[in-house]
């Protein structure tokens, strides 16, 4: 009895250890990324603007066609939910200020961190994790090319240019959805629709929708990276570390999400 | 015995230099008091049973691992103190082939035989295609360039990833198990290389092997490990003739469980606190 209770101290403790050691690397990624970006040129470890591009192609451009559809059907799905609601207080003709908020400040930037996570966060994982395992990352280091530099830093900058510009798309495209349910209710055109939203909608508004991506972008390329920098174990430790990582890094997204309404709404 | 063996000079520099070198994986004492000296243009290989330490010793030799005593100095510099811009150039006078050829799977082979040239040097596209081509000719891989990775076999990956490790001419060329799972003819090849280019290029190497036929067909010296420890360092006469047992198994591919006294076996595996021996 007692020996199983000390196992079960033993695990939670060592479990404890890990999760603040694997917060600790993901915040030493952060600062090695912005070293590198800053200090690269001197140790001949510059970065290669080619490669961010093509971090803004895949993990920006390539997941627009997903965010906006799914932002176009979640600005419906709330214009049928707030018209419901609304309807009791005789309040109809508030759905459209009530879209355009909360699109913009809270689910534009938390569907498109979702479903970047899904796309992203994972496919940094899979791929950081198969580079382990294949000794890739030791031949980067043995070549003398710091895997920081080459590995993190490009998907970085990648996602903190493309997450608000994703966001900014899904903003649009959710205040559509919600525009082509609410305008038989409200009894106007989609155009007017479109244009008295971005009326009531203040720069605060965008602002809290842009820099929550931002965070969001950030969180997703260091839980991919220190996930698959841990992977152990081959091919099945690449699956698991690609599951861990889009469960990880959404949970935190979510937490990042409250903390930043919470302070952003002040 | 190549010719190009005669060329070594008995009283070359040390190149690689190894002191004491001790290292644990946890509780476990992998390396235990290794020494090293290896001169220029010397072909060291590093032999031993699996689990000897052999491939340990090579990634401490390359600063992949800190060890937990010990000294590693590589072209005179001691890898541990010195500073990052010098290990950067450092490691530009160092090649390595990994066992599984570790090429960079998102790039075709000209790419990653062209990665260092790109990184390290300022020379123009135009310049660094021809360069990574004609290494890629040294390693019979002339016309691959534009192949991926996974389209290459077993025997050509080592060729791509040595033409990747010699692509800035590095004077320093660590092997880990270069004729691993190979077939005898493509493994005797790629013994030629190794050959090839220390004659051609006057490179130092160290090989990390198991292949008796590949150790004793290459090496100048080899060092044998056991449990850790530097058995023995001899020239291939030295290692044939030696009257050491654990050499001699080693040779004659004898398990060392078969001299194991089975009460002490039993023993051993019914204790309460079962370790790896």
């Amino acid at each position: 009895m007692t020996k199983a209770l000390i196992t079960k101290v033993e695990s939670v403790g060592m479990w404890t250890y890990q999760s603040i050691e694997r917060v600790g690397f993901a915040l030493r990624l952060f600062w090695d990324s912005f070293y590198w970006l800053i200090v690269g040129r001197r140790y001949k470890q510059k970065l290669r603007l080619r490669q961010v591009v093509e971090q803004i192609r895949v993990n920006g451009f390539d997941a627009l066609p997903i965010v906006m559809a799914l932002s176009f059907v979640v600005g419906m799905m709330l214009s049928i939910q707030l018209l419901y609601a609304l309807s009791d207080f005789g309040a109809q003709s508030q759905v459209l200020l009530a879209i355009a908020k909360s699109v913009t400040r809270e689910f534009s930037p938390l569907i498109t961190g979702i479903i970047v996570a899904g796309r992203s966060g994972a496919a940094i994982a899979a791929r950081i994790g198969s580079q382990v395992v294949s000794q890739e990352i030791d031949a980067l280091k043995v070549i003398g090319i710091v895997p920081v530099r080459y590995l993190v830093l490009p998907p970085l900058l990648g996602l903190i240019v493309s997450m608000p510009l994703l966001v900014i798309c899904a903003d649009v495209l959710a205040i559509f959805g919600g525009a082509i349910f609410s305008v038989i209710d409200l009894n106007m055109s989609i155009s007017a629709y479109m244009v008295e939203s971005f009326n009531v909608l203040v720069v605060g508004d965008i602002m809290q929708g842009l820099v929550k991506s931002v965070v969001f972008g950030v969180i997703i390329v260091l839980v991919g990276a220190t996930t698959g920098f841990h992977v152990t174990g081959g091919a099945e430790g690449v699956g698991k570390a690609t599951t861990t990582a889009v469960v990880i890094s959404i949970s935190f997204i979510v937490l990042a999400d409250m903390i930043a309404s919470y302070f952003l709404t002040q | 015995m190549s010719s190009a063996k005669n060329k070594q000079q008995p009283e070359s520099k040390t190149v690689i230099e190894v002191n004491d070198l001790v290292t644990h994986y946890g509780q476990r004492k992998i390396l235990d008091g290794v020494n090293l000296n290896i001169k220029k243009g010397e072909i060291r290989v590093i032999m031993g049973g699996s689990g000897s330490g052999k491939s340990t010793l090579l990634w401490h030799i390359l600063g992949l691992y800190q060890p937990t005593r010990g000294q590693i100095k590589l072209l005179g510099n001691d890898i541990h103190t010195m500073s990052f811009n010098d290990q950067l150039k450092l490691k530009q006078d160092i090649g390595v082939s990994f066992q599984s050829g570790a090429l960079f799977s998102s790039m075709t082979v000209g790419d990653n035989v062209a990665l260092p040239l790109r990184e390290f040097t300022d020379l123009d596209e135009n310049t660094i295609r021809i360069i990574s081509r004609m290494k890629l000719e040294v390693v019979n891989l002339g016309g691959f360039h534009k192949l991926m990775p996974s389209q290459l076999s077993g025997g050509m990956t080592k060729r791509a990833a040595l033409a990747r490790s010699i692509v800035l001419d590095p004077k320093l060329l660590f092997f880990d198990e270069p004729s691993a799972g190979l077939d005898p003819v493509v493994a005797s090849e790629i013994d030629d290389l190794i050959l090839s280019l220390r004659d051609t290029m006057g490179m130092s190497m160290v090989v990390v092997t198991h292949e008796l036929d590949s150790a004793f067909k290459i090496a100048d010296k080899i060092t044998v490990l056991d449990k850790g420890k530097n058995l023995m360092t001899g020239t291939v006469e030295e290692i044939n003739k030696s009257d050491n047992k654990r050499v001699m198994d080693l040779l004659q591919r004898r398990s060392r469980h078969d001299k194991l006294n089975p009460s002490e076996y039993l023993r051993r595996l019914t204790q309460e606190n079962y370790t790896l021996s």
